[in-house]
């Protein structure tokens, strides 16, 4: 199966990103083939959406499991309607996450925040 | 715009704004709305429009306003993509060989309807909110009223616009919401006159300049209110003395008035002294209006 991670730098010793829609890179794991894939966020510098698409290049790279810190309202709808398992991260690097992942102890992000969809700035 | 005959006998549209919210911009414009022989009153705060407390308008009438947005027709499109790739809001999802749409990111653009090759795309209607009108004593009310969540009150303010037909009244008033974004730049754009509101604070200050910059960049012309006036010093003042600005008013911090603005009454309507004071203060306002149009239609 091939998972996605948000990552701020370029391989497995990065740490995840923090925001989903913001990361600059996306890292695609293959757990077969142990192959790595390192994605550019064109999504990163939207003005807004920035989770819609994100969530879109997860869904193209045919990823079946998202791990994340958090994650907005919109990507998650995304991810859900395309069947996409959203796990949420620990504490540590990218191949910590990965290792925990295979080891069944990453659990399922049960909480998904409203992100800041429709909030003008008053 | 309004042509220069309409102005000449006098009609105007006079929009009052502030950075921040709390200065006074709803004081002021029900007070002064309510001073007039007779008047409209349009509030554009369409987040949490406040007007209609004060007003209790009756025989209220009520239309929805919608904004269009696309469906699409599975059986026409050939997966293309064209329309994801196009909209600048992200609001176009592809999922399961089918385009989903994000209601709420959606900004009306048309654009995917455009550049779909197999016409699969078409308009739909979306309510985002609705327009009240009603009358109390003298003075036309109307509302524009935002539902919760969504991404702007552009539309509903435009209708605001669009609907108010003076009807005979010469003045119309209208209320803004706070700050200078957009909503604002839509509230003002029409309007003959810019009235901003400033509380005497270096937090007042900061915000004042901000619609300042902003009737500025619109080439409106404008004068200051200022509201809860102390004996202090007032950063305010200070700032429209430095400034040039005309201060047109001030209105006392006064314990009885705080008392009936926060009861939603309306001042000119239960006090004679504060009939006369904002009675002074629209006629200053009126004459500074005919001044500046006539000087520079």
């Amino acid at each position: 199966m091939k998972i996605a991670i948000p990552v701020d730098g370029k391989d497995l010793e990065s740490s995840v990103g923090v925001a989903f829609g913001r990361s600059p890179y996306f890292l695609i794991y293959d757990t077969e083939t142990k192959e790595e894939n390192l994605v550019v966020n064109s999504a990163s510098e939207s003005t807004g959406g920035a989770g819609i698409k994100a969530a879109q290049i997860i869904v193209d790279h045919k990823a079946n499991a998202l791990l994340t810190p958090r994650l907005g309202g919109n990507a998650a709808e995304v991810l859900k309607t395309a069947k996409v398992d959203i796990h949420k991260t620990i504490a540590g690097s990218v191949k910590d996450n990965i290792d925990a992942f295979m080891a069944g102890k990453l659990p399922l992000l049960d909480e998904i925040h409203e992100g800041r969809h429709g909030k003008t700035d008053r | 715009m309004r042509g220069v005959t309409e102005k000449q006998t006098a009609n105007m549209m006079i929009a009052v704004l502030s950075g921040k919210g709390g200065a006074g911009k709803t004081l002021v414009s029900v007070n002064l709305a309510s001073a007039a022989e007779t008047s409209t009153y349009i509030d554009c705060d369409v987040e949490e429009p406040n007007g209609h407390l004060f007003f209790k308008p009756e025989e209220v009438q009520e239309e929805k306003v919608s904004v269009l947005i696309p469906q699409v027709d599975k059986e026409r499109c050939d997966r293309c993509r064209k329309c994801i790739d196009f909209c600048r809001f992200n609001a176009l999802a592809y999922i399961n060989k089918i385009p989903i749409l994000f209601d709420e990111v959606c900004h009306s653009c048309g654009g995917c309807i455009l550049v779909c090759p197999k016409m699969a795309l078409t308009e739909k209607k979306r309510v985002i909110g609705k327009v009240q009108k009603g009358k109390s004593d003298q003075v036309t009310v109307y509302t524009g009223i935002l539902n919760t969540g969504e991404a702007s009150g552009v539309p509903i303010i435009k209708r605001l616009l669009s609907e108010n037909s003076p009807e005979g009244n010469k003045l119309t008033i209208v209320d803004c919401p706070p700050g200078s974004s957009c909503v604002v730049m839509e509230s003002i754009e029409d309007a003959d006159y810019c009235l901003l509101v400033a509380e005497p604070t270096i937090f007042g200050v900061h915000n004042l300049n901000m619609v300042y910059e902003l009737v500025n960049l619109f080439h409106k012309p404008f004068g200051v209110i200022l509201n809860k006036c102390l004996e202090d010093d007032n950063p305010a003042e200070t700032f429209c003395i430095e400034n040039s600005i005309k201060i047109l008013g001030r209105i006392p911090f006064d314990t009885t008035l705080g008392s009936l603005n926060s009861d939603a009454k309306i001042a000119v309507r239960e006090n004679e002294q504060y009939r006369e004071m904002f009675t002074s203060l629209l006629n200053t306002v009126r004459k500074e209006v005919l001044h500046k149009t006539i000087i520079n239609p």
